[in-house]
């Protein structure tokens, strides 16, 4: 029996297929358990009252406060927060192309698997687990939020660095080693110009993500409009609450269109 | 001297072996030029007396020095006092061409001046010297990426230039130019040398550059030396032996007979192609 | 050998880099730029190793070692652990039937008016952007406000978690499933169409068949992000893993917090196996 031609043949429609029946199965089996298990009253959630409920919630909202004391407030936020993204992202290139020249095995065997696992725990841990670990270290405020994203970025791009620094033809570097030069000025003239663009566009795309994430962080007391949005549906006041999710959505919009701007610009 | 070898041998990682019992030498301020089919050899012996690869068999001695005895800190002084033109310039796109020459002296500067001059050239009137004898001092603040093949070739040979070392290795140095340009590039080189006196080993695809440029020719065959004679004695049958393997075609730039002066054989002559055919130009003349 | 003095001035032949202007503007702005920056993130590395935070610090991650392991604790871990599990799946559940009708709608490819000129051609050119514009809207804000809002309104507990989850994700969902649609050979949807079959017809015949792979891979990887979303959108209080360890980390419970970040860790690698796995089946 040649198996090669019978890989060959067409799988139709007929084709039975226990593994996919079986896996359906399962998957069909986890969302019943799954709806069994959280026991969510969705009869209640969707009744009249609830639906009165959230209506009376969502009209709350509007119209948002626009006294010009709290545009005040917002736009101070709303600088910290883009402050605590660019402050944070800006720690990270530089920690993650520090930590790149182990994990792209530049320094050594043994060093490389070191630095990538180490990496890799930077970045498993969410920013906000990372945020809740530094509020206690530094403190409540947006330096707590900074750290938090620079240690998890930090993860993220030093890993790209390294890719980058790997895939990166080495001969440029090697012939200047081979001229006499050290191995840091080697670096800076034979290396990083090669990954130069990459280390940019990463970098900015992690700013962009970064500032919707330094936006959240302040539920936990990492300052800036996060904080305040807590702060403000803490107290009920859902009309300065607006007022903040539309700022976040504008720096968000805003921040997105100058990156593509500047990724265009810088690595051309 | 400037390099003796004794019974070099190098064995690639796949089992290649690229270079076997190789007994050369070159006196200071020589120059040899070392012609062969491809696969013979000569980029291989280009990065063993560049410290590049370490001879799995035999000695090499450099300016001097055994290379492979020597502290990492001497070994980098050595690797300073010998420079290399690469046949594909290794110079990042992105750098500006008074960056890609000043690199040639980062063996000599300590590192600060290295890390300085990024910010703001260290020596701009020498890189500027230097590209100027090259025929491209307007391109100086150039960006590399905006550079043509046989421009930015040219800015190999001038980081080499600048970093004036006392052996310079040329592998295929004029490869991507015209024969014009090559010409002139090559004359550069050994204007260069002589006036500092430096010793010159280049590895040549056309042989009347290397016959009207080099008293001394290496041919190098299947990675051992076929011949080593001055350039005078170099006659057809040998050259038609080294490129044997190729057809009898014994690879010149030109379509200016004067070129072969070494050679001043009518046989030789090229044609109007690029490559001469030995056995088609019998009977000529 | 000689060097020139930096900012040589003058010489005609020699000059002066003519980008080193430019670049002294550009480092003076990034000066300029980075202070207030610096200041509005009260960038202070002092405050790492002030006594007071030192010693906070210290303590918590003294007790990270042992992890918690008192068979209460890892019952309450458990449970946890699956309310996570079991908030990701309905969550993708309920965004997998917001987000499927939407796409649907949302796609060009099974529009009858689309064909040609014919009655409905405006009414169906808005309708696909409206569909449009709501996935994008539903989208635009991250599952974590939602879950901190619907915690306002339905209490703490894993309900708001899977709401903001079938919302955000929902929108996700419908516009990649919308670009797969469009993606795939369109072809045979349109031949179905034009031979007036109906809109579910053409797309259970014309598009699934060849789509059918990517919706379903797409949909999984989406479940491994889910997961790591749902412990997250614990801290706010939408139940599971992340409300456990946001609880721990309150009261400075390094062992109890040592615990959950492992568990968490194996959770996403878990999750991570899961979703690689059930691609290959279902390839």
């Amino acid at each position: 029996m040649n198996s090669g031609a019978e890989n060959c043949r067409p799988r139709g429609p007929a084709d039975f297929c226990l593994t996919c029946l079986l896996t359906s199965g399962a998957m069909l089996l986890a969302i019943g358990a799954s709806f069994a298990w959280l026991d969510i009253d969705f009869g209640a959630l969707f009744s009249h009252e609830a639906a009165a409920g959230m209506g009376g919630f969502v009209t709350s909202f509007f119209p948002p406060d626009a006294g010009p004391d709290f545009l005040k407030k917002i736009l101070v936020g709303s600088l910290q927060t883009f402050a605590v993204a660019a402050v944070g992202t800006l720690l990270a290139a530089l920690l993650g192309l520090v930590a790149a020249l182990p994990a792209a095995g530049r320094m050594g065997v043994a060093a490389r698997p070191l630095a990538r696992f180490g990496l890799n725990v930077l970045r498993s841990v969410p920013e906000l687990v990372w945020a809740t670990l530094m509020v206690l270290a530094a403190g409540l405020g947006p330096f707590a939020g900074t750290l938090a994203l620079a240690l998890h970025t930090t993860g993220v791009l030093g890993r790209l660095f390294a890719e980058a620094m790997e895939n990166a033809p080495a001969t440029a570097e090697a012939s200047l080693r081979e001229a006499g030069a050290g191995s840091a000025v080697a670096f800076v003239y034979g290396m990083l110009p090669l990954v130069w663009p990459q280390v940019i566009a990463y970098s900015l795309y992690r700013l962009e993500m970064n500032i919707r994430m330094a936006a959240v962080l302040g539920f936990v007391g990492a300052g800036g409009l996060g904080q305040m949005l807590y702060f403000h549906l803490s107290l009920f006041q859902q009309a300065q609450a607006a007022t903040v999710l539309i700022a976040m959505l504008l720096l968000v919009l805003a921040v997105d269109a100058v990156s593509h701007l500047l990724r265009g610009r810088l690595a051309g | 001297m400037s390099f003796v070898t004794h019974q070099l041998g190098l064995v690639h990682g796949n089992g290649l072996r690229a270079l076997h019992g190789l007994d050369l030498s070159l006196a200071r301020g020589e120059r040899v030029a070392v012609i062969g089919p491809s696969g013979a050899g000569k980029t291989s012996l280009i990065r063993l007396l560049g410290c590049a690869l370490r001879p799995s068999s035999g000695r090499v001695e450099l300016l001097g020095c055994n290379p492979w005895q020597l502290s990492a800190a001497e070994l980098r002084r050595l690797r300073a006092r010998i420079g290399t033109i690469h046949q594909a310039p290794p110079i990042p796109p992105r750098l500006r061409v008074i960056t890609a020459i000043l690199a040639g002296r980062l063996g000599t500067w300590p590192a600060w001046k290295g890390l300085a001059s990024l910010l703001y050239p260290a020596d701009i009137a020498g890189a500027q010297q230097v590209l100027a004898r090259l025929d491209l001092a307007d391109r100086l603040f150039d960006r590399c990426d905006r550079l043509s093949g046989g421009q930015l070739q040219r800015v190999g040979i001038a980081r080499v230039l600048y970093q004036q070392p006392e052996l310079i290795l040329a592998d295929e140095p004029v490869s991507a130019l015209d024969p014009t340009l090559a010409d002139a590039a090559i004359g550069q080189i050994v204007a260069d040398a002589e006036r500092r006196g430096a010793g010159v080993l280049a590895s040549l695809h056309a042989v009347d550059l290397a016959l009207k440029w080099f008293p001394r020719v290496i041919g190098l065959r299947g990675g051992e030396v076929a011949f080593d004679l001055p350039a005078a004695r170099v006659d057809t049958a040998m050259l038609r032996e080294l490129y044997a393997g190729e057809g009898s075609v014994v690879p010149t730039q030109g379509n200016d007979p004067d070129l072969l002066l070494g050679l001043a054989d009518a046989e030789l002559a090229p044609t109007d192609a690029r490559v001469v055919h030995l056995d088609s130009c019998r009977g000529r003349g | 050998m000689t060097v020139a003095p930096p900012l040589a001035l003058g010489d005609a032949g020699l000059g002066r880099d003519p980008a080193a202007r430019r670049r002294l503007g550009n480092a003076l702005l990034a000066v300029v730029l980075l202070w207030p920056l610096l200041q509005l993130a009260e960038f202070r590395p002092a405050a790492l190793f002030e006594a007071g935070n030192l010693a906070v610090m210290k303590g918590f991650l003294a007790g990270f070692m042992p992890p918690a392991r008192s068979p209460e604790f890892l019952g309450m871990l458990l449970k946890a652990t699956l309310e996570t599990l079991a908030i990701a799946t309905a969550g993708i559940t309920l965004a997998l039937l917001l987000a499927a009708p939407l796409a649907v709608t949302a796609t060009r490819a099974l529009s009858v008016s689309a064909i040609g000129p014919g009655p409905g051609r405006r009414r169906g050119l808005a309708m696909r952007g409206a569909c449009r514009a709501l996935l994008t809207m539903l989208r635009a804000i991250p599952e974590i406000i939602w879950a901190l809002m619907f915690v306002r309104v339905l209490g703490l507990g894993p309900a708001a978690g899977v709401l903001a989850l079938a919302i955000t994700y929902g929108g996700m969902l419908g516009k990649v499933y919308a670009e797969i649609l469009e993606s795939t050979d369109t072809r045979p949807a349109r031949a179905l169409l034009q031979s007036g079959s109906g809109r579910f017809a053409a797309l259970a015949y014309g598009l699934i068949p060849n789509a059918a792979q990517e919706l379903t891979s797409y949909t999984v990887y989406r479940w491994e992000c889910a997961v790591r979303a749902s412990v997250i959108m614990g801290f706010v209080g939408a139940g599971g893993l992340g409300q456990l360890m946001d609880q721990s980390m309150k009261m400075l419970n390094g062992g109890e917090a040592s615990s959950i970040l492992l568990v968490f860790l194996l959770l996403v690698l878990l999750a991570d196996a899961i979703s690689a796995g059930l691609r290959k089946a279902l390839a």
